[in-house]
């Protein structure tokens, strides 16, 4: 078991991050509120010069057609520019390791994981991509894939408060300010902590090195703590390295560990007191911090007790395959529960060796629909759908019209928020199982038994809820893989986001419905429990078959010492 | 059209402005601040760049003290872990087979309790870290190979002293020791 003295460092942790996390929650609704913030003087300039060099008119607001068209117009230039610059990155500057052109596959993939806020890694970075690929693709990806989540929250958010009217706000208003004030000068910050603690950053070339021994090792090199920064604030996580945050030069001591883990959870769970304040609640902000905190906190414990807790195979050996020395089983716990739950996906131990319950515990904070916290802007608007669902579960129960927040929740409301859900599951499901049932793709796995199901369904998981972690053993860099993961993306971010964007649509335009005793309350503890629940029986009614023939039943012969 | 053009113009600036502008700006800060830890923490020796302080290197000679098993073979190209699930009997196989080479190689008693770092592979693969405990276990073979008598015996258990990296109290890290730079500091042991 985790040492009491690692329980308190858990306490510590979480403490600290509530602190920063609230701090950060306030000063986000200043400024998405349009209020006089901290950073306006520093870097108001910044913002005003972005709409006058692009003509962009911060007083017009949108409606949520027009703005979702816009949201997918501003993507699919993203993901055109990203593809681009990846298939011919032999022929640009900055690449001093002289990496050839990606092949169409993969690049589709990654194009479409950056974009998507997914960051799945199905090349390795240090021998797939040149300097310029990371920056001018992956880099800036990071950033505008986190805008836009927020985005879809800060509209979601005028939906609810606004009343009559077809205007959801300005897209370029709301991707600008974030960036601007929240996630470039955040990522500075955690950039040069990180290389305090030894994270690389430079444009040299590769070090070909002779070891002690005498042997040849070739070092990389590259701007990788700028990445690395914005790739846990933005809960991207898609690695500079192929092994990711294990890799000692993203991630070289036990501080850059702890900061990079505050860095994934900070945003998901300030915008929730952000969402809190702005929509005239702080109180049901608290609420549904305490639902996320309770399943995450769930999840970290049975992750905990299962890493610690040994098996018959390995005796009283602490389970460290995959896990490095300096990081040990609890901090690579705590990373592994975080990075799911927040829909980050960058890891510093390697899931697919954790023990059968700690790994199905990563998968179903993601398969959950990747609302506990969430990634920024998507968990809580992923969590939206939950409440709507649970409204009208409870409304239905005592026959009364169900309401969020002062509006009404009809027809239209809950239909989108099923599709919503259909649409991720359908993608994780579907093609699980139509790559099970093809022996090519089945050549891909490093382990047998129940264990390689579950690396085929985490995959899908993972590209489908958005969050890009992986049982790396799945070798995904073939076209079929490659094409259906990235399917599974992208249905995975628009199958949320446009049926969100359309409730927030609706909603603006219905008049607000007075506050009576009758009114079904979502900032007490009953609402809690009930939100839980209708999270766990969706998650639970929807996947349970197949963790079942996966995790679980590995989990049991695990017990029993059988092996594949 | 408006739009398209709009996003074409919007996502060219915001290319400038954090894949070229934002790169550059913490690359000068920490060229300033931290130039030995922003190029790799390279480690020079006579002259000559013998490694990263962060970067595990193969050790499998009696001389000098083993690293961690790697996936990788500590071949940064690229990192990787073995990805080997608990269940697997291939990992299985080599824990049992790593656990007999320890044993041997170090001439220890079978009952004594290997650390688990030393059986089971690492996530990148370049893990630069044992524990303590791990290389206490291989003084007496490196004193054997190296014809150490008993005070240079004695300065090489104070030498793991001096080099182990402490835990922290806040942030979960573990008592560690760097093995390219204990091996470094083995070396002056005359």
């Amino acid at each position: 078991m985790a040492t009491p003295f690692e329980w308190l460092q858990l306490a510590f942790f979480f403490a600290l991050l509530i602190t920063l996390a609230w701090l950060l929650g306030k000063y986000m609704t200043r400024v998405f509120s349009g209020n006089r913030h901290l950073m306006l003087p520093v870097l108001g300039w910044l913002e005003r010069i972005t709409y006058q060099l692009t003509g962009v008119n911060p007083e017009v607001e949108q409606s949520w057609k027009a703005y979702t068209l816009n949201l997918i117009l501003f993507n699919t230039v993203g993901f055109l520019i990203a593809f681009t610059i990846l298939v011919s990155q032999s022929l640009l500057p900055v690449n001093p390791a002289n990496l050839p052109d990606v092949s169409w596959h993969l690049a589709f993939n990654t194009a479409a994981s950056f974009m998507s806020n997914t960051n799945f890694q199905s090349y390795a970075g240090e021998t797939t991509l040149g300097y310029f690929a990371q920056m001018m693709a992956l880099t800036v990806q990071n950033f505008v894939s986190a805008a836009t989540g927020i985005a879809v929250l800060l509209a979601l958010i005028r939906g609810i408060t606004r009343k009559k009217t077809d205007k959801l706000g300005n897209f370029w208003v709301d991707i600008t300010r974030t960036i601007v004030y929240v996630l470039l000068p955040l990522s500075i910050v955690l950039s040069v902590m990180l290389v305090g603690q030894g994270t690389i950053q430079n444009f040299k070339k590769y070090e070909t090195i002779q070891t002690l021994q005498g042997s040849q090792q070739v070092i990389p090199m590259g701007p990788a703590a700028s990445q690395i920064a914005i790739k846990q604030l933005g809960t991207n996580g898609g690695g500079f390295f192929n092994s990711n945050s294990s890799h000692p030069f993203e991630n070289p001591t036990p501080f850059s560990n702890f900061i990079e883990i505050l860095a994934i959870l900070l945003i998901p769970v300030a915008l929730i007191f952000t969402y809190g304040k702005m929509v005239g609640s702080a109180r049901h902000g608290w609420i549904l911090f305490a639902a996320m905190f309770i399943l995450f906190v769930v999840g970290l414990g049975i992750s905990i007790a299962s890493e610690h807790m040994g098996n018959p195979s390995f005796r009283d050996l602490a389970l460290m395959e995959g896990k490095e020395t300096r990081i040990g089983i609890t901090a690579s716990i705590l990373w592994s529960t975080a990075t799911t739950a927040a829909s980050n996906g960058s890891v510093n131990a390697m899931h697919d060796s954790l023990t059968p319950v700690s790994g199905m515990i990563a998968l179903l904070n993601i398969l959950l629909g990747e609302v506990v916290f969430g990634g920024v802007g998507a968990g809580l608007y992923g969590i939206f759908v939950f409440i709507i669902l649970t409204v009208f579960i409870a409304g239905l129960m005592v026959g009364r019209t169900p309401e969020y927040l002062g509006k009404k929740v009809e027809a239209f409301e809950v239909q989108m928020a099923i599709i919503s859900i259909i649409a991720t599951s359908f993608a994780i499901l579907i093609f699980s199982a139509w790559a099970v049932v093809r022996d090519t793709a089945l050549v891909c796995l490093s382990n047998n038994g129940p264990h390689g199901l579950t690396e085929i369904l985490y995959a899908y998981s993972s590209a489908a809820g958005n969050n890009g972690s992986a049982f790396a053993g799945l070798n995904a860099n073939n076209v079929f893989f490659n094409v259906t993961l990235g399917i599974g993306m992208l249905i995975g971010r628009f199958g949320v986001v446009v049926p969100v964007l359309a409730i927030a649509g609706r909603m603006a335009g219905k008049k607000a419905v007075a506050y009576s005793s009758g009114t079904f309350r979502t900032d007490n503890t009953l609402f809690i429990v009930l939100l839980i629940i209708v999270i766990l029986i969706i998650g639970g009614l929807t996947f349970f078959p197949v963790l079942s023939i996966g995790p679980i039943a590995e989990q049991l012969l695990f017990q029993n010492g059988i092996n594949f | 059209m408006k739009t398209v053009l709009v996003s074409i113009k919007i996502l060219l600036l915001f290319t400038v402005l954090t894949g070229i502008l934002y790169p550059c700006i913490v690359t000068g800060i920490v060229q300033i601040f931290f130039p030995h830890k922003a190029n790799g923490s390279l480690v020079i020796k006579d002259n000559k760049i013998v490694g990263s302080a962060l970067i595990g290197q193969p050790f499998d000679t009696s001389i000098y003290f083993s690293s961690r098993p790697s996936a990788t073979n500590y071949d940064p190209l690229p990192s990787g872990g073995s990805n080997y699930s608990m269940t697997n009997k291939k990992l299985i196989n080599m824990v049992a087979a790593r656990k007999r080479n320890f044993v041997a190689e170090n001439s220890l008693d079978s009952l004594v309790e290997i650390p688990a770092e030393m059986l089971f592979a690492s996530a990148s693969g370049l893990d630069p870290h044992i524990s303590c405990e791990a290389a206490l276990l291989q003084v007496n073979r490196i004193s054997k190979a190296r014809n150490f008598n008993e005070t240079q015996k004695q300065r090489l258990k104070q030498l793991i002293k001096n080099q182990t990296e402490s835990s922290s109290i806040f942030w979960f890290g573990r008592e560690r020791i760097n093995v390219l730079l204990l091996n470094l500091e083995l070396e002056k042991i005359k």
